[in-house]
C-alpha cells in the first residue's frame, strides 16, 4: 500500500495514470496525424468533411480519439490542481485549508470534459 | 563587492528583507562564495548560515547563489557574480529559521520515506555480504549525494507538495537501494513509490540536475524507478 493516496486521481495510482497519460497522447497524435492527412491531401468542404468523419472506421477513430482527449484532460488538469491550489500557495486566504476550492475546480474540470465528450459524441455520430 | 545578503530574525522582523553589504576583495584572487560571506559577516556578525567543511563535502552550506541553488564553499565568485553584485538567499521552498538558515525538516521526513538503508533478512554472512564489480558500479552516481538539498529546494514538484513528493534528492536515494543487488526489499520498495505523487509528480524538467553541486542526475534515476515500476507491473 503506497505511502501517499488520493482518491480523484483518475487511475488511483501514478502508474496507471502515467500510462493512461502515454497511451491516449499516441491515440491523439495518430488522430492528429489522420486529419492533417485529410486537409493536405482533400480538397476540404463541409460535404468531403462529413462524408471523412462519417465513415464507420472514423467514426471509431474518433470515438477513441475523445476518449483518449478525456482521459488525457482529466490526468493533465487533476495534476495541475493538486499542484497549485495548495494552502500554502494562498497563505492564510483560504480559512485553513484549500480543499474546498480544489474540489470546486475539479467538479468544473469533470463537468466540462463530461458536456464536451457528450457533444463531440453526438456530432460524430449523427454524421451517419 | 556589493553582497545582497537576506536577512530574517524571526525574534525581530515581521518580514524578510534583503541587506547590501560592501566587501573588499583580495585583488589576482578568485574567492568561493562562503569566503566572501566570511568577510560580510566580519563586517556584520549578527548574519546568520550554516556551514562546515569548506570543500563541497558536508553540503551545509547550500543556498541560492545569484538565483541558482549551489554550495557556497565551492561555488565561485566569478562563476556565480553578474553585473559584480552577489546576491544569497535561503535556499527556496523551505520555512527560513533565520537569515540563511532553513528548516530542513521536510526535506528529511522525505528521505527516511525512502528507507535509505540496506534491507536483508537473509542470515548475514560471517564478513560482510559479496557484491561483483558489475553490480557495485550500478551504485556510481547514486552513492555520492551529500543530502545539501540543492535539488529538491530547485524542484517547483517539490516546492508544490513537499509533504507527498519524495523530490529528486530522496529519490536518487531511492534507486540507490532499488539498484542494490545486495537488497531484498525491492518490491515493496516499489509498491511504497506507486501512487501520483511519490515519483510521478517529476515532471522531467531538470532543475535538480542542474542544481546537483556534485553532477549527479536524479532525473535519470527518477526514469529508472518508473522502468522498474513498469516492468513490476507487466
Amino acid at each position: 500500500m503506497a505511502l501517499v493516496t488520493n482518491v480523484t486521481s483518475f487511475g488511483r495510482s501514478g502508474l496507471s495514470d502515467f500510462v493512461l497519460q502515454r497511451v491516449s497522447a499516441l491515440v491523439l497524435g495518430a488522430y492528429g496525424l489522420c486529419l492533417v492527412g485529410f486537409f493536405v491531401t482533400t480538397d476540404v468542404s463541409h460535404a468531403s468533411l462529413a462524408a471523412f468523419l462519417g465513415g464507420t472506421v472514423m467514426q471509431w477513430f474518433s470515438t477513441a480519439a475523445i476518449l483518449a482527449l478525456a482521459v488525457h484532460a482529466w490526468i493533465g488538469m487533476w495534476t495541475v490542481g493538486t499542484d497549485y491550489i495548495r494552502q500554502h500557495a494562498f497563505g492564510a486566504g483560504l480559512g485553513g485549508s484549500a480543499f474546498g476550492l480544489r474540489l470546486v475546480y475539479q467538479f468544473g474540470c469533470v463537468a466540462a470534459i463530461v458536456v464536451y465528450m457528450a457533444w463531440s459524441l453526438t456530432i460524430i455520430w449523427g454524421l451517419a | 563587492m556589493k553582497v545582497s545578503i537576506y536577512r530574517f530574525d524571526p525574534d525581530a522582523d515581521e518580514k524578510a528583507r534583503m541587506q547590501d553589504v560592501e566587501v573588499e576583495l583580495p585583488e589576482g584572487r578568485d574567492l568561493m562564495v562562503l569566503d566572501v560571506l566570511e568577510l560580510a559577516k566580519s563586517r556584520d556578525p549578527s548574519i546568520a548560515y550554516r556551514r562546515s567543511c569548506r570543500e563541497g563535502v558536508c553540503g551545509s552550506d547550500g543556498m541560492n547563489i545569484n538565483g541558482k541553488n549551489g554550495l557556497a564553499c565551492i561555488t565561485p565568485v566569478s562563476e556565480a557574480a553578474r553585473g559584480g553584485k552577489l546576491v544569497l538567499r535561503p535556499l527556496p521552498g523551505l520555512p527560513v529559521i533565520r537569515d540563511l538558515v532553513v528548516d530542513m525538516s521536510a526535506f528529511f521526513r522525505q528521505f527516511e520515506r525512502v528507507k535509505p538503508y540496506l534491507i536483508n533478512d537473509a542470515p548475514p554472512p560471517a564478513e560482510e555480504r559479496l557484491q561483483s564489480p558489475e553490480d557495485r558500479a550500478k551504485l556510481d552516481g547514486l552513492y555520492e549525494c551529500i543530502l545539501c538539498a540543492c535539488c529538491s529546494t530547485s524542484c517547483p514538484s517539490f516546492w508544490w507538495n513537499p509533504d507527498k513528493f519524495v523530490g529528486p534528492a530522496g529519490l536518487l536515494q531511492a534507486y540507490r537501494f532499488l539498484a542494490d543487488s545486495r537488497d531484498t526489499a525491492t518490491t515493496e520498495r516499489l509498491a511504497e513509490l506507486e501512487d501520483p505523487f511519490s515519483v510521478f509528480r517529476c515532471r522531467g524538467i531538470m532543475n535538480c540536475v542542474n542544481a546537483c553541486p556534485r553532477g549527479l542526475n536524479p532525473t535519470r534515476a527518477i526514469g529508472k524507478i518508473r522502468s522498474m515500476l513498469l516492468t513490476e507491473a507487466t
